[in-house]
């Protein structure tokens, strides 16, 4: 397995009160995300664990376009990838922020 | 040694103990104490019948009232791989017969599985898994699938797999893995006399399901017990 | 009254759970910030999910207090590991200890080979917590209709169940059809046949010889009443049960040993088109099976 980590600026931080989210499922072709409040505010942290070795500029790309689009700021994100593909990723990211900004009951 | 040997060594005071192809059932000796005695033997695989067979055996002695340990002697292959077994229910059968030796412990009877041979799969969970405790006898051989067929299915070849098989004792058929991740309570030497052990063991008494904590002590199941305790702990907090 | 379904089949482990359950009555145990992964799949180059492909908490059903666990399919095949495993072992023993009822979303191809031996263990220690909280009176209700079925060691904790509820996509069976095929020839069982191996196996053959007690539409609230109704019936495990299921399996044996295919069995019940039962719509089936099938009331 290969374990990036990346930290990145996020200026923007996630409304709602949710502490945490999570989205996707580890199988073929897909990936879990999961995001948790309370890291630094104005920085996002985010943990890779993949089987698909050597893909690091793509990771970096995603993640950085990630957190320049979507309100990512105090967010630690962990994620486990089954081998999605880099749209798939961008899109369950983007799920977990709308996730985490979900108003509670 | 044979399933005849066994009989001799724990019983030397005498068995009766017959056999009808796969199947054994009789009574031993034990001093004051007698011991009911099934077997599933034969390296022969457990299907529909055999299950029936043997739980309505077990219902038996469960209702006898007369708190008899029962001692399960197992050399079995795994279920029975057929269109017949599976299309009547065969998940059905060996729950039962997993559900009967259970119901005869709470009757009071303790269960020993006595491990001889082979037992897999869908068989190794409905006998010898499903007693109190589980011993062992050297030569014994259980596996939830052979390597061969492990192989097909997770793509990898036979080599691979010995060698992942070499730094964990987790997934790879026979005794000692079995035996690490908390399965086996114990392995006898075949060449004292069974009879000692199964005092022994008969008179330590039995508290609860300890196979997870015994994997967590061998190293064989880090998480198990931990993880199971938690679980339990806190939906009980929660109340 | 909605008449928008919502697929059982194509949902995740953790919709099923919010389907099944009140409004906001869910709490988790050991849930999937606290990364409780497998430590065993890294030797295999394998990815792990936080919560090890299985969701356990507490809940109300209908205003009921009861504990749950749903199987994520899609992850590893819904295979029992070893925390995954744990995971419901703990849940069960908490079941009998609060004399609290149980409901278990099955999805697995049985024990995960990666870990087969721990898998195989946490199945023995799954059935004896299962047991011993239904003799204990706590009711242990399955529910199968995903994608993975309900194999191997699966197949036999559903056979531990007080009541089973299926539909038509749910499979039972503690071999798995490539396997039988590979280790008995493809006379014996043509895996690739998808009719004969919904015949043999499927969750209509289940419910008509008695194998399952609930047959339900492929929807998440079919699934959520007949848990309700599940968890209304009596809850007994005792020698009187286990007598009446040894004269129930018996009873298909001397009625069913002999048949060939599963329409054979069907047409024994006296089913007048047993070929129509296959592709026969959810409601007449359910009528057809009320009529027809072998049950276990009693019994399981």
């Amino acid at each position: 397995m290969e374990k990036l980590s990346f930290d990145l600026a996020a200026p923007n931080a996630p409304t709602g009160t949710r502490p945490m989210a999570l989205v996707g499922v580890v199988a073929s072709g897909n990936l879990e995300i999961l995001l948790e409040r309370g890291g630094a505010p104005g920085r996002c942290t985010i943990e890779v664990n993949t089987a698909a070795h050597g893909f690091r500029p793509l990771w970096e790309a995603v993640t950085a376009d990630f957190v320049a689009r979507r309100a990512a700021g105090g967010l630690r994100i962990a994620i486990n990838d089954g081998g999605a593909r880099p749209d798939t990723v961008s899109l369950r990211l983007a799920q977990g922020v709308r996730s985490i900004e979900e108003p509670e009951a | 040694m044979t399933p005849a040997e066994i009989l001799n060594s724990l019983f030397p005071l005498g068995h009766d103990v017959t056999t009808h192809g796969n199947l054994s059932f009789g009574m031993g000796a034990m001093g004051t104490l007698s011991v009911h005695v099934i077997g599933a033997g034969g390296g022969g695989a457990i299907g529909v019948d055999e299950a029936l067979q043997l739980a309505a055996h077990v219902l038996t002695l469960a209702n006898s009232g007369d708190g008899r340990p029962i001692l399960l002697l197992v050399d079995t292959s795994s279920q029975r791989m057929s269109r017949r077994d599976e299309m009547l229910g065969l998940n059905e059968y060996l729950a039962h017969l997993a559900k009967s030796l259970l119901l005869a412990e709470a009757h009071g009877h303790r269960t020993i599985g006595l491990l001889y041979g082979g037992s897999a799969a869908g068989a190794f969970i409905a006998t010898a898994l499903a007693c109190g405790t589980l011993v062992a006898l050297p030569g014994a051989h259980p596996e939830v699938m052979d390597l061969p067929s492990m192989a097909r299915v997770t793509k990898l070849s036979i080599e691979v797999l010995k060698e992942k098989a070499k730094a964990t004792p987790v997934f790879a058929p026979g005794l000692d893995n079995l035996a690490q991740t908390g399965a086996i309570a114990e392995t006898w030497d075949p060449d004292a006399p069974l009879s000692d052990k199964l005092a022994a063991l008969l008179a330590r008494p039995r508290n609860g399901d300890d196979r997870a904590t015994l994997g967590k002590v061998r190293g064989g199941r880090p998480k198990a017990a931990i993880i199971a305790n938690e679980v339990a702990t806190l939906a009980q907090a929660r109340g | 009254m909605s008449n928008t379904q919502k697929s059982w089949y194509e949902a995740g482990a953790r919709e099923r759970v919010a389907a099944l359950v009140d409004r906001d009555s869910f709490v988790e145990f050991v849930g999937p910030e606290r990364r409780e992964i497998s430590p065993h799949l890294a030797v295999f180059d394998l990815p792990v999910q936080f919560d090890d492909g299985i969701v356990v908490g507490a809940a109300a059903i209908d205003g009921t207090n009861v504990l749950v666990a749903a199987q994520e399919g899609r992850f590893m095949g819904g295979a029992f590991g070893e925390v995954h495993g744990a995971k419901l072992t703990g849940l069960l023993q908490a079941a009998k200890a609060m004399k609290r009822d149980v409901v278990i979303a099955f999805d697995t191809g049985g024990v995960r080979l990666q870990e087969a031996n721990a898998g195989e263990l946490a199945i023995a220690e799954i059935i004896r917590a299962i047991v011993q909280a239904r003799m204990a009176g706590v009711r242990v209700v399955g529910l199968i209709g995903g994608r993975a079925g309900c194999y191997g060691g699966g197949g036999l904790i559903a056979g531990c169940c007080s009541t089973l509820i299926v539909s038509e996509q749910g499979r039972i069976s503690v071999s798995g059809p490539e396997v039988i095929e590979t280790n008995k020839g493809v006379e014996e069982f043509d895996s690739r046949d998808r009719a004969f191996v919904w015949r043999t196996m499927g969750g209509k053959q289940r419910m008509l010889i008695g194998g399952a007690d609930a047959f339900v539409d492929d929807d998440v609230l079919a699934f959520r009443n007949a848990a309700i109704v599940a968890l209304a019936r009596p809850a007994v495990l005792d020698a009187k049960t286990l007598a009446a299921e040894q004269r129930r399996l018996q009873r298909r044996i001397a009625r069913f040993g002999e048949a060939a295919d599963a329409t054979d069995i069907w047409a024994i019940l006296g089913i007048d088109d047993p070929d129509s039962v296959p592709d026969m719509p959810v409601d007449r089936f359910i009528a057809l099976a009320a009529e027809h099938r072998e049950s276990a009331d009693d019994a399981r």
